[in-house]
């Protein structure tokens, strides 16, 4: 079997993912990002829309060009770091120290890092209903691939399940590509996601209907409808339940980290709400309870790409300084003020009081 | 529905912090029009202040303050209308004529407009407020968010905020 030596191992190649690599082989450590998809930036390169957040985070500019931007960052530091893509790590085996890879579906490879990044981002959550299995029901993330990475419009006519900022974003982008979207259903009293982003599909005609689920898929073979229905303060049904006609169901009702890997390290994890799941513990430098490991991103908890790409930043340069680069410490400094930043609003309530949950102070007192 | 579950599905229902429109005065005589922005959620959030070249939109102190207006400096540029990732700046020119304002709107879809067409001008929930001729569709940003200037009647200013090309 193939055996690779590495300084830093990133897993995953999104905007943390990225960012870690970009900051620790700027402070002069090797790198391999190892990435299970065809091409880097993660979920970036799905996002057709403009970001929000400040100046520093790319704040205007599209998530495509966003993903670009750091990719042009890493190749400035080509040297140091190296790329392998459609290779997915598989497993992390703790008393080695070695992790393993698959390449494609060919070939099985060992890693033997010195230190490991975890940017594994997330994966969709789904709810169950009657008839969810028939062709015409997609998560989200599904829908966006198909439309903006390979050009493909999933159908005529969407509904869309969930407004919270990625059932708002895909409806919008349905509608760029010409796609009808029926009405978008939130259990909730309120829109998850930011107002100005509701507005913007409230205002071309897309029915925004709260305290509203789904009961069942309707077709025999394909999609052709929903039933939806009207719920009250304790979620049960009030009135008639109504019928959608639709040939599209979309499930944009959240996402979840994909912590396998932090499992298998044996980090301690935490389940907290506010997180979206299982998120391991971790310091400020992003360092996990195993010494060898820290993450990024929406591993770390559910959050932003901007806050993914400070985040990575950080575990970058914790990883890069545990190996005894240069690093000047003023910098972590200058990260956290920016993440402080970020999460100082009311949409960062949450955030705020996960993090304060899953951070300690030190992993020397807490051994 | 209650006023407040309209408010909380997206549509602006009366004005409030970082959603107020221009001062009567000075808009009626301000050439070139002034900015109105709709933006009443805290979020991390301030390219309508950077992109701004005259400081109208004043610095945020906190990056999740809504925006505050100094009605003063907005020379009705709509740099914030091509740059704001919420689509939730505007611009209207009451000065444009024998009853009409200039507006000018975000616009992401296709098709395009042509300018000299007749539009349809959609309210805050989708429904037609009336129609609007195209005057002209520029992309300061070059980046493919058009900004469409269309003549409305002025009494639709304070509702129409998206065309649809038809
Ligand atoms: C519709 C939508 C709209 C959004 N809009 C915004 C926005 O406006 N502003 C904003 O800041 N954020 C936005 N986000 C959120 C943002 O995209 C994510 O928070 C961000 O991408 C998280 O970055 P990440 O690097 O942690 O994870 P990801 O981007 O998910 O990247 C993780 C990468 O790891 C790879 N990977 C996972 N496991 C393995 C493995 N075992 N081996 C190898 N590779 C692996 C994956 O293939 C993936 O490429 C949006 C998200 C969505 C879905
Ligand atoms: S229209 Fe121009 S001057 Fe007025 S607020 Fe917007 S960017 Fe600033
Ligand atoms: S840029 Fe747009 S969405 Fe962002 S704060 Fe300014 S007005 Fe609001």
């Amino acid at each position: 079997m193939r055996e690779l030596k590495t300084d830093v191992l990133v897993v995953g190649g999104g905007p943390a993912g990225l960012s870690a690599a970009a900051s620790a082989a700027g402070a002069g450590a090797n790198v391999l990002i190892v990435e299970g998809d065809l091409h880097l930036g993660g979920q970036l390169v799905k996002q057709s829309h403009k970001f929000f957040g400040s100046k520093e985070e790319y704040a205007g500019t599209r998530g495509f060009e966003i993903a670009k931007i750091l990719r042009e960052e890493i190749a400035n530091c080509e040297d140091r770091v190296e790329i392998m893509l459609n290779t997915t790590v598989s497993g992390y085996y703790r008393e080695e120290r070695v992790v393993t890879a698959m390449v494609g579906e060919e070939e099985y490879l060992r890693i033997v890092p010195k230190k490991i990044v975890i940017a594994s981002g997330a994966q969709e959550r789904l709810i169950p209903f009657p008839n969810n299995d028939i062709p015409g029901v997609y998560g989200a993330g599904a829908v966006q691939t198909l439309m903006n990475v390979y050009g493909v419009v999933p159908g005529k006519r969407v509904l869309m399940i969930g407004a919270g900022n990625i059932g708002l974003i895909v409806s919008y982008q349905l509608m760029q590509a010409g796609v009808e979207v029926a009405a978008i259903l939130e259990a909730m009293p309120r829109i998850g996601g930011y107002w100005v982003h509701a507005a913007k599909v409230r205002r071309l005609g897309v029915p925004i209907l709260l305290r509203h689920s789904i009961k069942r898929a309707i077709g025999e073979t394909v999609v052709t409808g929903a039933e939806i229905y009207e719920l009250d303060d304790k979620f049960n049904q009030v009135g008639e339940t109504e019928v959608v006609e639709c040939d599209t169901i979309c499930l944009a009702v959240g996402l979840t980290p994909t912590n396998e890997l932090l499992w298998q390290a044996g980090c301690r994890m935490k389940y907290i709400p506010f997180l979206c799941g299982h998120v391991p513990l971790r310091d400020k430098c992003m360092r996990t309870s195993n010494e060898d490991i820290w993450m990024a991103g929406d591993v770390s908890g559910i959050e932003e790409a901007s806050a993914a790409m400070i985040e990575g930043r950080i575990a970058g340069l914790g990883a890069a300084k545990a190996l005894g680069f240069n690093i000047q410490d003023e910098m972590f400094g200058e990260y956290w003020v920016r993440l402080k930043n970020l999460r100082a609003g009311e949409v960062g309530e949450k955030i705020r009081a996960g993090v304060l949950n899953a951070t300690v102070d030190g992993w020397e007192e807490n051994a | 529905m209650k006023v407040s579950a309209i408010f909380e599905s997206g549509v602006l229902t009366e004005e409030r912090p970082g959603a107020v429109s221009p001062p009567e005065a000075l808009w009626k005589s301000h050439k070139g029009g002034l900015v109105i922005v709709e933006c009443p959620q805290r979020i991390p959030c301030n390219p309508c202040n950077t992109s701004c070249p005259t400081g109208a939109i004043t610095e945020f102190a906190d990056i999740n303050d809504v925006p505050a207006i100094n009605y003063d400096k907005c020379t009705g540029c709509a740099l914030c209308v091509a740059r704001c990732p919420g689509l939730a700046c505007f611009v209207a020119d009451l000065t444009f004529g024998e009853g009409m304002a200039l507006m000018k709107l975000p616009y992401e879809m296709l098709p395009l407009p042509t300018k000299g067409k007749t539009v349809k001008c959609l309210g805050r929930t989708g429904e037609v407020v009336c129609e609007g001729k195209v005057e002209n569709v520029a992309e300061p940003l070059r980046d493919r968010t058009r900004v469409v200037h269309v003549s409305v009647p002025i009494d639709k200013v304070s509702d129409v905020r998206a065309i649809k090309v038809v």
